[in-house]
């Protein structure tokens, strides 16, 4: 329940604070605090330091731009899940945790601490976003596929602060998210994201994104190959989804076997498939 | 007038939807729980535990923390060696042998279960004492650990307790009535397999306590259940006479049975303040709480049931296996045995047997959680009838009404010996029936399957023993608990007229401050605001066996009835004399006591009470002041019963299980105030919903205790539950003056079949002939590949599992992989 | 004792200032060093939500924040949801409809449900069920504090009543 001892700092710039991050390879960032300091509570992760980023101005705000969505880092989930025009991102960020925690918990957060069990990487993912991260050396772009290394693992540098997300795809395509949890607050047992371009009834364009299937975020690529440009009937969806979990090897725990994930991978994909193809 | 207005005098609150007196303090966040307090001087304690299930405790190396200058003292187990005596164990079954192997509150030498305190640090201040605890140093030597209650049984299993040679701690029986010949009689016989698995209290405040070491006298003041029993042990285990102790029972958020102890940690802040002259003070984390509070049910049962071609019923034999963990505490081994008082359910049979048998392993105790052996019981009989209606074809609630034992049988003696008081089991069901339209559900059921729904539903009729209890049959010639289990009152009239009633129970969040209230108002003609109800302090009011069981109404009420009519009676006399009448001529009307049939000759209780305490003008003889107490010793339980449906939805894909409709008809006596039964209604059906659905402790092959938050023990929020139609009957229990039964576990007892039925009758058509608990969607999805050919089930006991590679759970994964990302 | 911080933040409508550790949880700060007992603890995985407290407006909990994040900011507890010695009305609601048994998760559930009403006026059973999910309850099968929140939102003194509301344009984190 109580964190070991840190050192605290909250510098009033994105400079300051990766200076600061440079000087001590032991400190971590901290956002909205709902994945770190719960981790620092059991005493799972014990930082030298916290870098808070409450104070760093220009990290927030969602701007359109053109078909896609630019969202600064320390934009809150609960500012997501009100903005019912972003669709698909509205509808994963309104499903993670509770109200509480979307009050507090940021995009930039969420994807920075990289586990496969929570709902936006697996968003990221799956619509082909990119982060821009800055470093000492100044901004750099990563792409989602890039972003996820392994459990709890990104391509970030320790001294690499995340400031914006793009979501480039939002308009004009349908999208389903389908989250299976034992309870509505609960991290998915599996999590399918499902994003849909449809012309003239047939399958322009798929991405399925997975959560909790491995040690990072995955695309059904199995799926995504088998729908792409066939027509959107219900027997080619469920044909596309039989083959969702191909090449996964979820890990089992307390509430799944390994078995009953891909199982659920298979049935959650033809569901978020069906939502998301009727646009 | 209803049988309580007219035992109570009619003012006219008993029965009544009052809201409650606790509540102003609970919503404004002004009441003093245990964290609430604090005392000048105070040392925190921080405790050391073991992460092994079975070890020899090599070394313990508490330098690095002695030097911390904020740590005042480090104790082990060595330390403690002038403790008077190990836990206290109450149940000594006569003619039974029960292993009660030692336990103190910090280990020596070894240490049986994950969690096991080892250590204690004490310091000033609340942070840096769990950083010092971390420094304390503790060398294990594994030992082989056993955590599957069956195997634990098996020859060449690893012993939890050497000195025994078995991990058998005890065989009990309880029977009647001829059962080899009634099972001959029988015509049909079906046997049941059942698991009722191991749940956690989980009340959401943890436990803590404060102990107070000052001028030779002791003051401990816990979040506890049992404040009186509490200070019988502390008495023993530090040696120390119970008038120098006093322990207190500050607003304690949530008991459900887990707080029905006496713990270790409460032993060891007394002694530490003892020995160290400060107050001492800890609160567990939910993380200590879930793996050192004691758990609840792990059974497995072996039903077998007996009935003639017609459905007549004829034997039951339950054999039930306990996993009673590794250690007791003050009456663990009991619970299971108090399924043989329900065994036999709301039927007749020609003869009933229940054996149980205790087992050692490497887990922590399991003692009382709401129900304590009777949902176990229950699940038992009403699983067994569904499968023996099934077995003959009939209705399941045809089967019941046969059996069912009548109204006007009552009190009905059972050939095992349990006599049930009042019952109407047939009007409990029409009840439910009334708001169950089974022949349309079915239509629609079968509607629904066509469209891929799949529906069920499930009943349970169900009767609880509660209302501990007769001291004669509970305590030492009887069932072995050596303990009284009588209640007490004091209701004292103040000199203005208010009044302030004290009990001996210690109600916890069941509303007994506006309950009693009401009693006490209608007996002496005041308004439930002019009493204020006191409890949970040994040192303000009389003895008293304090709150489980479901005896606060039944015992504790009727002791404070018996009070406010000793009051009532010399207030009687007091205006008889006064206004010249006989006493047998005063009645209570209209908040005054008045000569009848002369409403103009009447006074109220503060004039009388202005008498009593201004004595000039009383009758002869007798004593001045209007404080009057009452001990009541039941001479029975009393028997709640009740008819429950439940509707579910499971979604064969994944398995998941949905309650659709819960309908519960129960019958707790007459209200004493409706809202607060619906409340324990409402809280015990979710209780079970969670157990069945959602909630269980899980220890790996290891000993490691998997379900150590609130992560992974899944207590179902509002999203999970549905809202509850609840209806009452009310058959007044011959046992008290108030008719009243208790509720507090009943529905939690009754409820467990009709969700399990539920299920399984959903699953019927998909080929699914059982799934035992918990119904996770895991398992139910596993019972379903089974049925269908396609995988093997899920694993028939659930006493301990392989989870996966560990740490691999979301969010809480392991410390950091190669590569420091953290 | 570790590296400190100063925390100023108006809470409860009062400035209060304090030199604490940087590790101290907000629950903890509110609790021991502000003497505001009325939040609580009930676990340490954030689940429980009985330690809930508005910051700035909205719903959090307290024992995932640090007091260091609320320096500026405006926090309210359960003692401070009242006005002029008047229950507010969810605090009524949960009286009248026996929405409480021990207490102990209640003043967090009060908390959480004036937030998910403030987002939501009119709330159907199933988005007060949702909304409330980050809450547990032990006692009360959640039946009667579902009635209770209801009737809350019913209730035409809300109008009137200034209930600290979401502030509608994103903030500046921590802000």
């Amino acid at each position: 329940m109580i964190p070991a001892e840190f050192e605290y700092a909250a510098p009033e710039s994105i400079e300051d604070a990766i200076a600061v991050l440079g000087e001590d390879p032991e400190a971590k960032l901290l956002a909205g605090g709902q994945s770190l300091l719960p981790l620092m509570k059991l005493r799972l992760a014990v930082p030298s330091r916290l870098v808070d980023l409450r104070s760093v101005p220009g990290l927030t705000g969602i701007d359109r731009q053109g078909d896609g969505v630019r969202i600064g880092a320390m934009t809150r989930h609960a500012d997501l899940q009100d903005a019912d025009e972003l669709g698909l991102i509205a509808r994963v960020a309104g499903s993670i945790a509770d109200q509480q925690v979307r009050n507090r918990g940021t995009i930039g957060g969420s994807l920075a601490h990289g586990d496969p069990a929570s709902d936006l990487p697996a968003l990221l993912l799956a619509a082909e976003g990119e982060v821009t991260a800055q470093g000492p050396g100044g901004q750099r772009t990563i792409p989602a596929g890039e972003l996820f290394q392994d459990y709890l693992t990104t391509a970030l540098a320790p001294d690499e602060v995340i400031t914006e997300v793009r979501v480039p795809v939002v308009d004009g395509w349908g999208f389903g998210y389908e989250k299976f949890n034992r309870r509505a607050e609960d991290w998915a047992m599996v999590g399918v994201c499902a994003l849909v371009r449809t012309s003239d009834g047939t399958c322009e364009d798929v991405r399925i994104g997975f959560t909790h299937m491995g040690s990072t975020p995955l695309r059904a690529t199995a799926s995504e190959a088998a729908l792409r440009g066939k027509g959107l009937e219900a027997e080619a969806i469920a044909d596309a989804a039989e083959q969702a979990a191909e090449g996964t090897e979820p890990p089992g725990d307390l509430n799944a076997t390994a078995d009953y994930k891909r199982h659920l991978a298979r049935v959650l994909t033809k569901r978020a498939l069906t939502t998301a193809a009727k646009g | 007038m209803s049988i309580v207005e007219e035992r109570t005098g009619g003012n006219g609150y008993v029965g009544q939807a009052l809201r409650r007196k606790e509540d102003p303090r609970l919503i404004t966040g002004s009441a003093t729980y245990i964290d609430d307090l604090t005392l000048p001087g105070t040392l925190w304690a921080a405790i050391v535990r073991s992460p092994e299930a079975h070890a020899r405790i090599v070394s313990i190396d508490t330098s690095a923390a002695l030097e911390r200058p904020d740590v005042e003292a480090v104790f082990t187990g060595e330390d403690l060696a002038d403790l008077a005596a190990p836990t206290v164990f109450f149940w000594k079954p006569p003619g039974v042998e029960v292993k009660v192997p030692e336990h103190w509150p910090l280990a020596r030498g070894k240490v049986g279960y994950v969690g096991q305190a080892v250590a204690v640090v004490l310091g000033t201040d609340r942070y840096s004492v769990v950083d010092a605890a971390e420094e304390v140093i503790v060398e294990y030597e594994p030992l082989p650990v056993v955590v599957d209650l069956e195997s634990a049984l098996e020859e060449g299993a690893p012993l939890v307790h050497d000195e025994y040679g078995t991990n058998n701690c005890f065989e009990w029986s309880l029977g009647g009535g001829d059962l080899d010949a009634a099972f001959e009689e029988a015509d049909v016989i079906v046997e049941r397999r059942l698991v009722n698995h191991r749940t956690a209290g989980a009340a959401i405040e943890t436990r803590g306590c404060i102990a107070e070491w000052r001028a030779d006298r002791l003051t401990l003041w816990s979040s506890t259940q049992i404040p009186h029993i509490a200070r019988v042990v502390l008495s023993i285990q530090l040696g120390i006479s119970e008038d120098r102790i006093r322990v207190v029972a500050p607003e304690v958020g949530g008991g459900f049975g887990s707080k029905l102890q006496v713990y270790g940690e409460e032993v060891l802040a007394c002694y530490c303040s003892r020995r160290l002259n400060r107050p001492v003070k800890w609160i567990a984390t939910r993380s200590e709480d879930m793996m050192t509070t004691h758990h609840g049910r792990d059974h497995v049962a072996r039903v077998r049931l007996g009935a003639k071609r017609d459905g007549t019923l004829t034997a039951i034999h339950a054999r039930i296996l306990a996993d009673l963990g590794s250690y007791h505490l003050i009456e663990g081994p009991v619970i299971p045995t108090f399924a043989a008082c329900v065994i036999s359910g709301c039927y007749r049979f020609s003869a009933v047997k229940c054996d149980v048998t205790g087992v050692f392993t490497n887990k922590f105790t399991t003692d009382a959680i709401r129900g304590a052996g009777r949902p176990e019981g229950i699940h038992d009989i009403e699983m067994a009838m569904d499968q023996l209606a099934r077995e003959l074809d009939m209705d399941p609630l045809e089967l019941r009404r046969r059996n069912f034992l009548r109204k006007e049988e009552f009190p009905a003696s059972l050939p095992h010996g349990v006599i049930y008081d009042s019952g109407d089991y047939d009007g409990a069901l029409e009840k439910l029936l009334e708001h169950v339209d089974v022949d349309a559900f079915r239509r629609e059921q079968a509607q629904l399957r066509e469209q891929g729904i799949y529906r069920g539903i499930g009943f349970s009729c169900y009767v609880e023993i509660c209302g501990l209890a007769p001291s004669r049959v509970l305590g030492p010639p009887g069932w072995g608990m050596q303990g009284g289990y009588f209640e007490s009152a004091i209701v004292r009239v103040h000199p203005t007229g208010s009044v302030t009633a004290y009990t001996g129970t210690s109600p916890h969040g069941q509303g007994h401050e506006t309950g009693f209230a009401q009693i006490v108002a209608d007996k002496l003609g005041v308004s439930p605001d002019q009493v204020e109800v006191i409890h949970g302090d040994t040192n303000t009011g009389p003895f008293g066996k304090d709150t489980y069981g479901s005896r606060t109404a039944a015992v504790g009420g009727e002791a404070m009835a018996r009070a406010a009519d000793k009051v009532a009676n010399k207030a009687k006399q007091i205006a008889a004399h006064k206004l010249e009448a006989a006493p047998e001529d005063i009645e209570l009307r209209d908040g005054e006591f008045r000569v009848k049939g002369v409403p103009e000759k009447g006074m109220a209780l503060g004039d009388i009470a202005g008498e009593a305490y201004i004595p000039v003008d009383l009758p002869e003889g007798m004593e001045p002041g209007l404080d009057e107490t009452a001990f009541y010793d039941p001479e029975n339980f009393t028997w709640p019963f009740g008819a429950h449906a439940c509707m579910v939805d499971v979604d064969p894909e994944t398995g998941k299980v949905e309650i659709v409709r819960y309908v519960a008809v129960d019958d707790c006596g007459p209200a004493i105030n409706p809202m607060l039964i619906d409340g324990q209604i409402h809280g015990g059906l979710a209780h079970t919903i969670g157990q069945v659905l959602y909630e269980q402790v899980v220890y790996d092959s290891e000993g490691q205790l998997i379900t150590g938050s609130f992560v992974d023990y899944a207590l179902p929020t509002a999203a999970e539950l549905p809202s509850f139609e609840t209806d009452r009957t009310e058959t007044p229990s011959p046992v008290n003056s108030l008719g009243v039964k208790g509720v507090g576990e009943a529905a939690t007892i009754g409820s467990t079949p009709a969700i399990h039925s539920a299920l399984l009758d959903a699953l019927r058509p998909l080929g699914v002939e059982f799934v035992d608990l918990p119904l996770t969607p895991l398992r139910v999805w596993q019972a379903i590949q089974e049925a269908r050919g396609e995988g093997g089930g899920p694993r028939a006991s659930e006493q301990a599992r392989d989870v996966g590679p560990q740490g691999q759970g979301p969010g809480f994964g392991p410390s950091a992989p190669e590569g420091g990302a953290l | 004792m570790g590296a400190t911080v100063r925390v100023e933040a108006s809470v409860n409508g009062e400035r209060r200032v304090s030199e604490t550790e940087a590790r101290t949880l907000l629950v903890y700060w509110l609790r021991d060093e502000l003497g505001l007992t009325g939040t609580h603890i009930g676990c340490d995985t954030s689940n429980c939500g009985a330690c809930t407290v508005h910051l700035n407006g909205e719903a959090v909990k307290s024992c995932t924040v640090l007091a260091a994040q609320v320096d500026g900011a405006e926090v309210t507890t359960i003692e401070g949801l009242g006005r002029d010695g008047q229950l507010h009305p969810l605090q009524e609601a949960f009286w009248k409809h026996h929405g409480l048994q021990c207490g102990y998760c209640t003043p967090g559930m009060i908390m959480a449900a004036a937030d998910l009403l403030a987002r939501n006026p009119d709330p159907s059973e199933e988005d007060v069920r949702h909304g409330l999910e980050g809450n547990l309850c032990r006692c009360t099968g959640y039946h009667n504090i579902v009635k209770a929140v209801q009737e809350a939102a019913r209730a035409r003194e809300m109008a009137a009543v200034e209930v600290p509301g979401p502030p509608r344009e994103t903030p500046q984190a921590g802000r």
